[in-house]
Protein backbone atom coordinates (compact mmCIF):
# COMPACT_ATOMS: atom_id res chain seq x y z
CA UNK A 1 0.00 0.00 0.00
CA UNK A 2 1.24 3.21 -0.75
CA UNK A 3 2.06 5.67 2.17
CA UNK A 4 -0.15 8.76 2.62
CA UNK A 5 1.79 12.19 1.14
CA UNK A 6 0.20 15.36 0.10
CA UNK A 7 -1.93 14.10 -2.76
CA UNK A 8 -3.91 11.99 -0.01
CA UNK A 9 -4.54 15.19 1.93
CA UNK A 10 -5.46 17.14 -1.47
CA UNK A 11 -8.01 14.53 -2.49
CA UNK A 12 -9.75 14.61 1.05
CA UNK A 13 -9.36 18.22 0.93
CA UNK A 14 -11.67 17.91 -2.24
CA UNK A 15 -13.89 15.53 -0.65
CA UNK A 16 -14.67 17.67 2.49
CA UNK A 17 -15.35 20.94 0.26
CA UNK A 18 -18.11 18.78 -1.54
CA UNK A 19 -19.54 18.26 1.83
CA UNK A 20 -18.96 21.78 3.15
CA UNK A 21 -22.15 24.85 2.09
CA UNK A 22 -19.61 27.98 1.64
CA UNK A 23 -18.01 25.76 -1.46
CA UNK A 24 -21.12 25.76 -2.80
CA UNK A 25 -21.83 29.45 -1.79
CA UNK A 26 -19.25 30.30 -3.25
CA UNK A 27 -19.46 28.37 -6.79
CA UNK A 28 -23.00 29.12 -6.82
CA UNK A 29 -21.84 33.19 -6.53
CA UNK A 30 -19.39 32.46 -9.23
CA UNK A 31 -21.93 31.13 -11.73
CA UNK A 32 -24.88 33.17 -10.89
CA UNK A 33 -23.03 36.68 -11.30
CA UNK A 34 -22.44 36.33 -14.80
CA UNK A 35 -26.32 34.63 -15.26
CA UNK A 36 -27.57 38.25 -13.47
CA UNK A 37 -24.69 40.11 -16.12
CA UNK A 38 -26.36 38.87 -19.27
CA UNK A 39 -29.95 39.73 -17.79
CA UNK A 40 -28.97 42.75 -17.09
CA UNK A 41 -27.52 43.43 -20.63
CA UNK A 42 -31.10 41.34 -22.25
CA UNK A 43 -33.19 44.69 -20.24
CA UNK A 44 -30.54 47.30 -21.06
CA UNK A 45 -30.03 46.75 -24.74
CA UNK A 46 -31.37 49.75 -25.70
CA UNK A 47 -28.87 51.84 -24.51
CA UNK A 48 -25.55 51.82 -26.24
CA UNK A 49 -22.42 50.77 -24.46
CA UNK A 50 -20.86 52.80 -21.87
CA UNK A 51 -17.55 54.00 -20.87
CA UNK A 52 -15.78 51.10 -20.41
CA UNK A 53 -13.79 48.73 -22.74
CA UNK A 54 -15.76 46.05 -24.58
CA UNK A 55 -18.88 47.49 -22.89
CA UNK A 56 -20.13 48.55 -27.02
CA UNK A 57 -19.52 44.62 -27.50
CA UNK A 58 -21.78 43.28 -24.94
CA UNK A 59 -25.00 43.60 -26.99
CA UNK A 60 -22.90 41.98 -30.44
CA UNK A 61 -20.48 39.35 -28.80
CA UNK A 62 -20.89 37.11 -26.10
CA UNK A 63 -17.37 36.60 -25.79
CA UNK A 64 -17.55 40.32 -24.31
CA UNK A 65 -19.56 38.94 -21.36
CA UNK A 66 -16.58 37.26 -19.56
CA UNK A 67 -14.16 39.84 -20.37
CA UNK A 68 -16.16 42.58 -18.96
CA UNK A 69 -17.28 39.90 -15.33
CA UNK A 70 -13.21 39.95 -15.19
CA UNK A 71 -12.70 43.98 -15.69
CA UNK A 72 -15.91 44.47 -12.35
CA UNK A 73 -14.98 41.33 -10.45
CA UNK A 74 -11.49 41.75 -10.65
CA UNK A 75 -10.97 43.45 -6.68
CA UNK A 76 -13.78 42.21 -4.73
CA UNK A 77 -16.56 39.03 -6.24
CA UNK A 78 -13.12 36.67 -7.18
CA UNK A 79 -11.33 37.79 -4.37
CA UNK A 80 -13.86 36.89 -1.78
CA UNK A 81 -14.89 33.78 -3.30
CA UNK A 82 -10.85 33.05 -3.46
CA UNK A 83 -10.77 33.79 0.42
CA UNK A 84 -14.22 32.24 1.23
CA UNK A 85 -12.24 28.75 0.80
CA UNK A 86 -8.79 29.60 1.32
CA UNK A 87 -9.48 31.83 4.63
CA UNK A 88 -11.56 29.15 5.96
CA UNK A 89 -9.42 25.73 4.94
CA UNK A 90 -7.23 25.40 8.30
CA UNK A 91 -9.26 28.15 10.64
CA UNK A 92 -12.33 25.87 9.94
CA UNK A 93 -9.93 23.03 11.40
CA UNK A 94 -9.77 25.50 14.39
CA UNK A 95 -13.03 25.95 13.94
CA UNK A 96 -13.72 22.52 14.65
CA UNK A 97 -11.04 21.19 16.67
CA UNK A 98 -9.54 18.55 14.32
CA UNK A 99 -5.83 19.86 13.94
CA UNK A 100 -5.72 17.12 16.59
CA UNK A 101 -7.22 14.45 15.19
CA UNK A 102 -4.95 15.05 11.39
CA UNK A 103 -1.86 15.96 13.48
CA UNK A 104 -1.58 12.24 15.37
CA UNK A 105 -1.69 10.27 12.36
CA UNK A 106 0.91 9.54 10.25
CA UNK A 107 1.26 13.00 8.01
CA UNK A 108 3.90 15.47 8.87
CA UNK A 109 2.18 18.94 9.25
CA UNK A 110 3.62 20.24 5.69
CA UNK A 111 2.37 17.52 4.12
CA UNK A 112 -1.18 18.78 5.67
CA UNK A 113 -0.08 22.32 4.73
CA UNK A 114 0.99 21.64 1.09
CA UNK A 115 -2.68 19.16 0.42
CA UNK A 116 -4.84 22.41 1.77
CA UNK A 117 -2.89 25.05 0.13
CA UNK A 118 -3.47 22.83 -3.26
CA UNK A 119 -7.15 22.33 -2.26
CA UNK A 120 -8.00 26.08 -1.63
CA UNK A 121 -6.05 27.09 -4.59
CA UNK A 122 -7.94 24.49 -7.22
CA UNK A 123 -11.29 25.95 -5.59
CA UNK A 124 -10.09 29.15 -6.93
CA UNK A 125 -9.21 27.93 -10.24
CA UNK A 126 -12.17 26.23 -10.06
CA UNK A 127 -14.64 29.03 -9.53
CA UNK A 128 -13.10 31.15 -11.60
CA UNK A 129 -13.28 28.52 -15.24
CA UNK A 130 -16.92 27.92 -13.98
CA UNK A 131 -17.59 31.76 -13.87
CA UNK A 132 -15.76 32.44 -17.54
CA UNK A 133 -17.01 29.31 -18.82
CA UNK A 134 -21.23 30.24 -17.62
CA UNK A 135 -20.31 33.94 -19.07
CA UNK A 136 -19.34 32.92 -22.24
CA UNK A 137 -22.52 30.40 -22.48
CA UNK A 138 -24.97 33.03 -21.40
CA UNK A 139 -23.31 35.80 -22.86
CA UNK A 140 -23.70 33.83 -26.61
CA UNK A 141 -26.93 33.34 -26.06
CA UNK A 142 -27.94 36.57 -25.44
CA UNK A 143 -25.29 37.99 -27.97
CA UNK A 144 -24.26 35.46 -30.35
CA UNK A 145 -21.09 33.47 -30.62
CA UNK A 146 -19.46 36.26 -32.85
CA UNK A 147 -16.39 37.85 -33.45
CA UNK A 148 -15.03 40.76 -31.20
CA UNK A 149 -13.22 43.58 -31.48
CA UNK A 150 -10.03 43.75 -29.40
CA UNK A 151 -8.30 46.71 -27.19
CA UNK A 152 -6.33 47.73 -30.44
CA UNK A 153 -8.97 47.85 -32.57
CA UNK A 154 -8.80 44.69 -34.50
CA UNK A 155 -11.61 42.61 -35.25
CA UNK A 156 -10.63 38.95 -33.32
CA UNK A 157 -12.72 35.95 -34.87
CA UNK A 158 -15.04 33.83 -32.45
CA UNK A 159 -12.65 30.84 -32.08
CA UNK A 160 -9.98 33.09 -31.83
CA UNK A 161 -11.45 35.13 -29.24
CA UNK A 162 -13.02 32.24 -26.92
CA UNK A 163 -9.20 31.28 -26.66
CA UNK A 164 -8.01 34.64 -26.06
CA UNK A 165 -11.11 34.83 -22.95
CA UNK A 166 -9.19 31.51 -21.34
CA UNK A 167 -6.27 32.33 -21.97
CA UNK A 168 -7.48 35.93 -19.56
CA UNK A 169 -8.65 33.62 -17.14
CA UNK A 170 -5.38 32.21 -16.90
CA UNK A 171 -4.05 35.20 -16.67
CA UNK A 172 -6.17 36.14 -14.26
CA UNK A 173 -5.46 33.61 -11.65
CA UNK A 174 -1.74 35.11 -11.13
CA UNK A 175 -3.14 38.16 -8.57
CA UNK A 176 -5.77 35.14 -7.71
CA UNK A 177 -2.77 32.48 -6.40
CA UNK A 178 -1.05 35.92 -4.51
CA UNK A 179 -5.14 35.98 -2.55
CA UNK A 180 -5.06 32.28 -1.92
CA UNK A 181 -1.69 32.68 -0.35
CA UNK A 182 -2.40 35.96 1.50
CA UNK A 183 -6.04 33.99 2.82
CA UNK A 184 -4.26 31.26 3.65
CA UNK A 185 -1.91 33.57 5.84
CA UNK A 186 -4.99 35.04 7.66
CA UNK A 187 -6.39 31.42 8.07
CA UNK A 188 -3.32 30.23 9.66
CA UNK A 189 -2.71 33.26 11.76
CA UNK A 190 -6.16 34.42 12.76
CA UNK A 191 -7.65 31.04 13.39
CA UNK A 192 -10.76 32.67 12.79
CA UNK A 193 -12.37 31.87 9.37
CA UNK A 194 -14.78 34.91 9.71
CA UNK A 195 -11.81 36.92 10.54
CA UNK A 196 -9.75 35.63 7.59
CA UNK A 197 -12.30 35.66 4.73
CA UNK A 198 -13.27 39.25 5.34
CA UNK A 199 -9.20 40.48 6.01
CA UNK A 200 -8.35 38.60 2.61
CA UNK A 201 -11.12 40.92 0.88
CA UNK A 202 -9.90 43.77 3.06
CA UNK A 203 -6.63 43.92 1.99
CA UNK A 204 -7.45 42.87 -1.76
CA UNK A 205 -9.33 46.69 -1.48
CA UNK A 206 -7.21 48.37 0.47
CA UNK A 207 -4.23 47.95 -1.70
CA UNK A 208 -6.28 49.30 -4.32
CA UNK A 209 -7.02 52.26 -2.43
CA UNK A 210 -3.28 52.99 -2.28
CA UNK A 211 -3.31 53.46 -5.75
CA UNK A 212 -5.96 56.30 -5.47
CA UNK A 213 -4.27 57.64 -2.37
CA UNK A 214 -2.54 61.52 -3.99
CA UNK A 215 0.60 61.51 -4.56
CA UNK A 216 0.82 57.53 -4.13
CA UNK A 217 -0.36 56.88 -8.10
CA UNK A 218 3.63 56.15 -8.78
CA UNK A 219 3.37 52.76 -6.54
CA UNK A 220 0.45 52.19 -9.11
CA UNK A 221 2.39 49.29 -10.82
CA UNK A 222 3.48 47.21 -7.68
CA UNK A 223 0.36 47.01 -5.97
CA UNK A 224 -1.57 43.69 -6.40
CA UNK A 225 -5.19 45.31 -7.65
CA UNK A 226 -3.44 46.40 -10.30
CA UNK A 227 -2.54 43.06 -11.20
CA UNK A 228 -5.80 41.59 -12.31
CA UNK A 229 -6.05 43.92 -15.40
CA UNK A 230 -2.94 42.19 -16.57
CA UNK A 231 -5.45 39.94 -18.63
CA UNK A 232 -6.05 42.65 -20.80
CA UNK A 233 -2.61 42.24 -22.74
CA UNK A 234 -3.67 39.62 -24.47
CA UNK A 235 -6.38 41.40 -26.22
CA UNK A 236 -4.10 43.68 -27.59
CA UNK A 237 -2.50 43.12 -31.22
CA UNK A 238 0.25 41.95 -30.39
CA UNK A 239 -0.31 40.46 -27.58
CA UNK A 240 1.48 42.63 -24.73
CA UNK A 241 3.14 40.10 -22.51
CA UNK A 242 4.99 42.93 -20.51
CA UNK A 243 1.71 43.38 -18.05
CA UNK A 244 1.53 39.68 -17.49
CA UNK A 245 5.47 38.76 -17.03
CA UNK A 246 5.48 42.22 -14.78
CA UNK A 247 2.18 41.03 -12.99
CA UNK A 248 3.68 37.54 -12.56
CA UNK A 249 6.89 38.62 -10.26
CA UNK A 250 4.64 41.19 -8.64
CA UNK A 251 2.44 38.88 -7.51
CA UNK A 252 5.21 36.62 -6.15
CA UNK A 253 6.20 39.14 -4.05
CA UNK A 254 2.48 39.31 -2.40
CA UNK A 255 1.97 35.87 -2.59
CA UNK A 256 5.68 33.83 -1.54
CA UNK A 257 5.91 35.58 1.59
CA UNK A 258 2.77 35.03 2.70
CA UNK A 259 2.60 31.74 1.73
CA UNK A 260 6.03 30.68 3.39
CA UNK A 261 4.29 32.93 6.58
CA UNK A 262 1.73 30.58 6.63
CA UNK A 263 3.58 27.64 6.70
CA UNK A 264 6.30 28.35 8.80
CA UNK A 265 2.92 29.44 11.49
CA UNK A 266 0.98 25.75 10.69
CA UNK A 267 4.51 24.07 11.61
CA UNK A 268 5.43 26.02 14.45
CA UNK A 269 2.31 26.50 16.07
CA UNK A 270 0.57 24.81 18.81
CA UNK A 271 -2.14 22.41 18.49
CA UNK A 272 -4.06 23.38 22.00
CA UNK A 273 -8.18 23.78 22.48
CA UNK A 274 -10.47 21.82 20.46
CA UNK B 1 7.76 0.27 11.41
CA UNK B 2 11.00 -0.64 13.33
CA UNK B 3 9.97 -3.39 15.54
CA UNK B 4 13.76 -4.16 16.96
CA UNK B 5 13.78 -0.49 18.56
CA UNK B 6 10.10 -0.67 19.05
CA UNK B 7 10.67 -3.09 21.60
CA UNK B 8 13.57 -2.15 23.16
CA UNK B 9 12.35 1.15 24.05
CA UNK B 10 10.23 2.59 26.89
CA UNK B 11 6.78 3.27 25.14
CA UNK B 12 7.07 6.67 26.41
CA UNK B 13 9.92 8.07 28.55
CA UNK B 14 9.76 11.84 29.90
CA UNK B 15 12.27 13.85 31.00
CA UNK B 16 12.41 17.49 32.45
CA UNK B 17 9.08 18.16 30.70
CA UNK B 18 7.65 21.63 31.32
CA UNK B 19 4.93 23.75 29.16
CA UNK B 20 4.96 27.82 30.36
CA UNK B 21 1.96 29.97 28.62
CA UNK B 22 3.91 33.56 29.35
CA UNK B 23 2.97 33.80 33.22
CA UNK B 24 1.33 30.47 34.17
CA UNK B 25 3.63 27.13 34.33
CA UNK B 26 1.24 24.19 32.80
CA UNK B 27 3.72 21.61 33.12
CA UNK B 28 6.35 21.91 35.78
CA UNK B 29 9.19 19.43 34.89
CA UNK B 30 7.56 15.80 34.85
CA UNK B 31 9.44 13.07 34.73
CA UNK B 32 8.11 10.03 34.32
CA UNK B 33 8.63 6.52 32.15
CA UNK B 34 5.61 4.29 31.22
CA UNK B 35 7.13 0.18 30.29
CA UNK B 36 6.05 -2.20 27.91
CA UNK B 37 2.34 -3.56 29.08
CA UNK B 38 1.24 -0.68 31.39
CA UNK B 39 -1.67 0.44 32.01
CA UNK B 40 -0.74 3.81 33.34
CA UNK B 41 -2.57 6.11 34.76
CA UNK B 42 -1.93 9.87 34.45
CA UNK B 43 -4.07 10.97 37.90
CA UNK B 44 -4.92 15.06 39.03
CA UNK B 45 -7.17 17.47 39.69
CA UNK B 46 -8.38 20.13 36.87
CA UNK B 47 -6.05 21.79 35.50
CA UNK B 48 -3.35 19.82 36.46
CA UNK B 49 -1.58 20.20 33.55
CA UNK B 50 -2.80 16.38 32.71
CA UNK B 51 -3.92 17.72 29.16
CA UNK B 52 -0.82 19.48 28.28
CA UNK B 53 1.74 16.87 29.29
CA UNK B 54 -0.28 14.50 26.64
CA UNK B 55 -0.31 17.46 24.16
CA UNK B 56 3.59 17.25 24.22
CA UNK B 57 3.53 13.19 23.86
CA UNK B 58 1.95 13.32 20.91
CA UNK B 59 3.85 16.20 19.28
CA UNK B 60 0.84 18.94 19.00
CA UNK B 61 2.05 21.34 20.96
CA UNK B 62 6.11 22.02 21.69
CA UNK B 63 7.65 21.63 25.17
CA UNK B 64 9.25 25.02 26.62
CA UNK B 65 12.29 22.43 28.12
CA UNK B 66 12.80 18.19 28.56
CA UNK B 67 12.39 15.94 25.88
CA UNK B 68 9.75 13.34 25.35
CA UNK B 69 10.56 9.94 23.33
CA UNK B 70 8.19 7.68 22.47
CA UNK B 71 9.78 4.00 21.90
CA UNK B 72 13.18 5.88 21.48
CA UNK B 73 11.62 8.41 19.13
CA UNK B 74 11.16 12.05 19.18
CA UNK B 75 7.61 13.30 18.27
CA UNK B 76 8.76 17.06 17.86
CA UNK B 77 10.84 16.02 15.56
CA UNK B 78 8.55 14.11 12.93
CA UNK B 79 5.26 12.25 13.08
CA UNK B 80 7.07 8.95 12.46
CA UNK B 81 7.62 8.53 16.42
CA UNK B 82 4.11 7.57 16.19
CA UNK B 83 3.90 5.05 14.83
CA UNK B 84 2.32 2.26 16.43
CA UNK B 85 1.16 5.19 18.82
CA UNK B 86 -2.56 6.46 18.79
CA UNK B 87 -4.95 8.30 20.99
CA UNK B 88 -6.78 11.88 21.57
CA UNK B 89 -6.10 14.42 24.09
CA UNK B 90 -9.87 15.92 25.51
CA UNK B 91 -12.80 14.93 23.94
CA UNK B 92 -12.14 13.13 20.35
CA UNK B 93 -12.71 15.97 17.32
CA UNK B 94 -13.88 14.93 13.68
CA UNK B 95 -15.69 16.42 10.80
CA UNK B 96 -19.40 17.24 11.82
CA UNK B 97 -20.31 17.52 8.33
CA UNK B 98 -19.12 13.90 7.60
CA UNK B 99 -20.37 10.69 8.73
CA UNK B 100 -18.61 8.35 11.51
CA UNK B 101 -17.40 6.41 8.37
CA UNK B 102 -16.28 8.49 5.79
CA UNK B 103 -14.31 10.56 9.46
CA UNK B 104 -12.36 7.53 9.52
CA UNK B 105 -12.19 6.60 6.08
CA UNK B 106 -10.19 10.27 6.03
CA UNK B 107 -8.05 9.04 8.96
CA UNK B 108 -7.20 5.92 7.81
CA UNK B 109 -6.23 7.11 4.45
CA UNK B 110 -3.82 9.44 6.36
CA UNK B 111 -2.85 6.71 8.58
CA UNK B 112 -1.66 4.31 5.75
CA UNK B 113 -0.17 1.17 6.45
CA UNK B 114 -3.60 -1.18 5.96
CA UNK B 115 -5.57 1.19 8.12
CA UNK B 116 -8.74 1.41 5.76
CA UNK B 117 -9.15 -2.57 6.04
CA UNK B 118 -9.52 -2.04 10.18
CA UNK B 119 -12.49 0.18 9.53
CA UNK B 120 -15.75 -2.34 9.91
CA UNK B 121 -13.77 -4.00 12.61
CA UNK B 122 -12.82 -0.86 14.58
CA UNK B 123 -16.52 0.35 14.39
CA UNK B 124 -17.73 -2.95 15.74
CA UNK B 125 -15.34 -2.68 18.55
CA UNK B 126 -17.18 0.00 19.90
CA UNK B 127 -20.74 -0.51 18.66
CA UNK B 128 -20.83 1.98 16.21
CA UNK B 129 -21.81 0.17 13.01
CA UNK B 130 -25.07 0.81 12.84
CA UNK B 131 -24.92 4.15 13.13
CA UNK B 132 -21.70 4.69 10.81
CA UNK B 133 -23.50 6.43 8.56
CA UNK B 134 -24.92 9.05 9.90
CA UNK B 135 -23.05 12.50 10.42
CA UNK B 136 -20.94 13.10 13.53
CA UNK B 137 -22.40 16.24 14.07
CA UNK B 138 -25.56 14.16 15.13
CA UNK B 139 -23.74 11.89 17.14
CA UNK B 140 -23.68 12.21 21.24
CA UNK B 141 -21.28 12.74 23.17
CA UNK B 142 -20.59 8.95 24.36
CA UNK B 143 -20.88 8.30 20.59
CA UNK B 144 -17.82 11.04 19.84
CA UNK B 145 -15.91 9.52 22.53
CA UNK B 146 -15.90 5.97 20.65
CA UNK B 147 -15.54 7.16 17.39
CA UNK B 148 -12.29 8.52 19.04
CA UNK B 149 -11.26 4.94 20.68
CA UNK B 150 -12.12 3.33 16.94
CA UNK B 151 -9.90 6.17 15.14
CA UNK B 152 -7.15 5.32 17.40
CA UNK B 153 -7.61 1.43 16.99
CA UNK B 154 -7.31 1.90 13.07
CA UNK B 155 -3.83 2.83 13.71
CA UNK B 156 -3.35 -0.83 15.41
CA UNK B 157 -1.36 0.82 17.97
CA UNK B 158 1.15 -0.70 20.77
CA UNK B 159 0.52 2.30 22.76
CA UNK B 160 -2.48 4.16 23.51
CA UNK B 161 -2.66 7.66 24.89
CA UNK B 162 -6.25 8.56 26.39
CA UNK B 163 -6.86 11.80 28.20
CA UNK B 164 -9.90 10.83 30.71
CA UNK B 165 -11.72 8.54 28.16
CA UNK B 166 -14.73 8.05 30.55
CA UNK B 167 -15.58 11.69 31.00
CA UNK B 168 -19.15 12.77 30.23
CA UNK B 169 -20.24 8.96 29.99
CA UNK B 170 -23.05 7.71 31.78
CA UNK B 171 -22.19 4.36 34.19
CA UNK B 172 -23.02 2.13 31.13
CA UNK B 173 -20.38 3.70 28.93
CA UNK B 174 -17.90 4.43 31.53
CA UNK B 175 -18.04 0.37 32.25
CA UNK B 176 -17.78 -0.20 28.39
CA UNK B 177 -14.77 1.72 27.98
CA UNK B 178 -13.19 0.16 31.14
CA UNK B 179 -14.04 -3.42 29.95
CA UNK B 180 -12.19 -1.89 26.36
CA UNK B 181 -9.29 -0.91 27.93
CA UNK B 182 -8.32 -3.77 30.15
CA UNK B 183 -9.11 -5.93 27.00
CA UNK B 184 -6.51 -3.79 25.09
CA UNK B 185 -4.43 -4.50 27.82
CA UNK B 186 -5.01 -7.79 27.98
CA UNK B 187 -3.92 -8.25 24.37
CA UNK B 188 -0.43 -6.49 25.00
CA UNK B 189 -1.41 -2.96 24.67
CA UNK B 190 0.08 -0.22 26.45
CA UNK B 191 -2.16 2.29 27.40
CA UNK B 192 -1.56 5.98 28.92
CA UNK B 193 -4.77 7.02 30.49
CA UNK B 194 -5.25 10.53 32.51
CA UNK B 195 -8.19 10.86 34.87
CA UNK B 196 -9.30 12.40 37.63
CA UNK B 197 -12.04 9.33 38.41
CA UNK B 198 -9.89 7.75 41.05
CA UNK B 199 -11.63 4.35 40.81
CA UNK B 200 -11.50 3.97 37.16
CA UNK B 201 -7.22 4.38 37.62
CA UNK B 202 -7.88 2.15 40.44
CA UNK B 203 -9.49 -0.25 38.73
CA UNK B 204 -7.99 0.16 35.21
CA UNK B 205 -3.72 0.81 35.96
CA UNK B 206 -1.12 -0.78 37.55
CA UNK B 207 0.84 2.06 37.52
CA UNK B 208 0.16 5.76 38.37
CA UNK B 209 1.59 9.19 38.37
CA UNK B 210 -0.23 11.90 40.51
CA UNK B 211 0.55 15.00 39.58
CA UNK B 212 -0.85 18.08 40.75
CA UNK B 213 0.15 22.01 39.53
CA UNK B 214 2.20 20.45 36.93
CA UNK B 215 4.43 18.84 39.07
CA UNK B 216 4.43 14.67 39.63
CA UNK B 217 3.58 14.37 43.46
CA UNK B 218 4.15 10.47 43.59
CA UNK B 219 4.82 7.71 40.38
CA UNK B 220 4.48 4.27 40.78
CA UNK B 221 2.82 1.48 41.60
CA UNK B 222 -0.35 1.42 42.88
CA UNK B 223 0.03 -1.42 45.92
CA UNK B 224 3.23 0.49 47.14
CA UNK B 225 1.12 3.57 47.24
CA UNK B 226 -0.91 2.02 49.18
CA UNK B 227 1.31 0.31 51.34
CA UNK B 228 3.48 3.21 52.22
CA UNK B 229 0.15 5.18 52.85
CA UNK B 230 -0.82 2.84 55.85
CA UNK B 231 -4.07 1.62 56.04
CA UNK B 232 -6.93 3.98 57.52
CA UNK B 233 -9.10 3.32 61.20
CA UNK B 234 -12.21 4.15 62.17
CA UNK B 235 -12.78 4.60 66.09
CA UNK B 236 -15.24 4.97 68.23
CA UNK B 237 -14.67 5.45 72.05
CA UNK B 238 -16.36 6.37 75.41
CA UNK B 239 -14.90 9.80 75.51
CA UNK B 240 -13.54 10.76 71.83
CA UNK B 241 -13.14 14.15 73.27
CA UNK B 242 -10.18 12.35 75.31
CA UNK B 243 -9.16 9.75 72.66
CA UNK B 244 -9.08 13.03 69.88
CA UNK B 245 -5.95 13.97 72.18
CA UNK B 246 -4.39 10.70 72.91
CA UNK B 247 -3.98 10.36 69.22
CA UNK B 248 -2.77 14.07 68.82
CA UNK B 249 -0.42 13.15 70.80
CA UNK B 250 1.05 9.56 69.70
CA UNK B 251 3.55 8.74 67.39
CA UNK B 252 2.98 6.97 64.08
CA UNK B 253 -0.84 8.75 63.75
CA UNK B 254 -1.58 10.53 60.10
CA UNK B 255 -4.39 12.22 59.36
CA UNK B 256 -6.22 12.46 62.66
CA UNK B 257 -10.05 13.94 61.91
CA UNK B 258 -13.09 13.60 63.22
CA UNK B 259 -15.90 12.44 60.88
CA UNK B 260 -19.97 11.57 61.69
CA UNK B 261 -19.22 10.99 65.76
CA UNK B 262 -16.27 8.68 64.19
CA UNK B 263 -12.46 9.52 64.89
CA UNK B 264 -10.41 8.31 61.38
CA UNK B 265 -6.76 8.22 61.20
CA UNK B 266 -4.25 6.16 59.20
CA UNK B 267 -1.65 4.21 61.03
CA UNK B 268 0.48 1.51 60.81
CA UNK B 269 -0.40 -1.88 63.07
CA UNK B 270 2.01 -1.34 65.69
CA UNK B 271 1.32 2.33 66.28
CA UNK B 272 -2.34 0.86 66.63
CA UNK B 273 -1.49 -1.22 68.92
CA UNK B 274 0.35 1.43 71.10
CA UNK B 275 -2.56 3.53 70.67
CA UNK B 276 -5.09 0.99 71.88
CA UNK B 277 -3.24 0.91 75.28
CA UNK B 278 -2.95 4.74 76.11
CA UNK B 279 -6.72 5.02 75.00
CA UNK B 280 -7.49 2.59 77.96
CA UNK B 281 -4.69 4.39 80.33
CA UNK B 282 -6.34 7.88 79.49
CA UNK B 283 -9.87 5.98 80.58
CA UNK B 284 -11.48 6.73 76.99
CA UNK B 285 -12.38 2.76 76.50
CA UNK B 286 -12.54 1.64 72.60
CA UNK B 287 -16.20 0.57 71.37
CA UNK B 288 -14.93 -0.01 68.19
CA UNK B 289 -11.82 -0.14 66.02
CA UNK B 290 -12.27 -1.10 62.23
CA UNK B 291 -9.44 -0.54 59.92
CA UNK B 292 -10.33 0.13 56.43
CA UNK B 293 -8.57 -0.09 52.97
CA UNK B 294 -7.30 3.22 51.60
CA UNK B 295 -8.76 3.94 48.50
CA UNK B 296 -6.66 5.87 45.87
CA UNK B 297 -8.73 8.83 46.60
CA UNK B 298 -7.78 8.79 50.07
CA UNK B 299 -4.34 8.25 49.13
CA UNK B 300 -4.63 11.02 46.47
CA UNK B 301 -5.95 13.27 48.85
CA UNK B 302 -3.22 12.93 51.66
CA UNK B 303 -0.55 13.66 48.57
CA UNK B 304 -1.95 16.70 47.01
CA UNK B 305 -3.97 18.20 49.91
CA UNK B 306 -1.68 17.39 53.04
CA UNK B 307 -2.83 16.82 56.26
CA UNK B 308 -6.12 19.48 56.49
CA UNK B 309 -8.27 17.78 54.58
CA UNK B 310 -11.08 16.09 56.53
CA UNK B 311 -12.32 13.20 54.22
CA UNK B 312 -14.89 10.09 54.72
CA UNK B 313 -13.09 6.70 55.03
CA UNK B 314 -13.55 4.49 51.59
CA UNK B 315 -16.64 5.32 50.32
CA UNK B 316 -17.40 2.72 47.57
CA UNK B 317 -19.36 4.90 44.86
CA UNK B 318 -17.32 6.53 41.85
CA UNK B 319 -16.45 10.19 43.47
CA UNK B 320 -15.41 12.38 40.60
CA UNK B 321 -11.88 14.20 42.90
CA UNK B 322 -13.35 17.78 41.78
CA UNK B 323 -16.06 20.22 39.68
N1 LIG C 1 -3.38 26.93 25.47
C1 LIG C 1 -3.27 27.35 26.73
N2 LIG C 1 -3.02 28.63 27.01
C2 LIG C 1 -2.91 29.06 28.27
N3 LIG C 1 -3.00 28.28 29.34
C3 LIG C 1 -3.26 26.98 29.15
C4 LIG C 1 -3.41 26.45 27.84
N4 LIG C 1 -3.65 25.13 27.94
C5 LIG C 1 -3.66 24.86 29.25
N5 LIG C 1 -3.43 25.97 29.98
C6 LIG C 1 -3.36 26.03 31.46
O1 LIG C 1 -2.51 25.03 31.89
C7 LIG C 1 -3.01 24.43 33.09
C8 LIG C 1 -3.12 22.94 32.89
O2 LIG C 1 -4.15 22.67 31.99
P1 LIG C 1 -4.51 21.21 31.49
O3 LIG C 1 -5.56 21.34 30.47
O4 LIG C 1 -3.25 20.52 31.11
O5 LIG C 1 -5.09 20.58 32.82
P2 LIG C 1 -5.72 19.15 33.03
O6 LIG C 1 -4.92 18.47 34.07
O7 LIG C 1 -5.88 18.43 31.74
O8 LIG C 1 -7.14 19.54 33.63
P3 LIG C 1 -8.58 18.84 33.43
O9 LIG C 1 -8.71 17.76 34.44
O10 LIG C 1 -9.53 19.97 33.73
O11 LIG C 1 -8.67 18.37 32.02
C9 LIG C 1 -4.33 25.11 33.37
O12 LIG C 1 -4.13 26.08 34.36
C10 LIG C 1 -4.70 25.75 32.09
O13 LIG C 1 -5.42 26.94 32.29
MG1 LIG D 1 -7.54 17.77 30.66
Amino acid sequence: MKSPGVATVYRWELTKLRYQKRTYLGLGAAAAVPILFVVAIHFRHDRRGGDFAFASYLTKSGLAVPLVLLLFGAVWLFPLITALVAGDIFASEDHNGTLKTVLTRSLERGQIFGGKALAAATYAVAAIMLSGTVAVVAGSIQSGFNSLQSLSGTIVSAPKGLELVYLGLLVYLIPIAAIVCIGLMLSTITRNSAAAVVGTLMISLLIQLIGILPGLSGTQPYLLSTQFNAWQGLLRTPTDWAPIIHAAWVCACYGLPSLATAYLVFLRRDVAGG
Amino acid sequence: MTDALASSQPPVEVRGLVKRYSDLIAVAGVDLTVEVGDVYGYLGPNGAGKTTSLRMMLGLIRPTAGTVALFGRDPQASVRALDGVAGFVEAPTFYPYLTGRRNLELLAAFDGHGAPTRIDQALETVELSDRASDRVGGYSHGMKQRLGIAAALLRDPKLMILDEPATGLDPGGMRDMRVLIRRLAEQGMTVVLSSHVLPEVEELCNRVAIVQHGRIVYEGRIADLKRSAGTTYRLSTTDDQRAMAVCRAQHGIRDLRSDHDKICFTADEEAVATLSQALVEAGALIRALVPGTATLEDLFFSLTEGEDGARPVSEPEPVEVSR
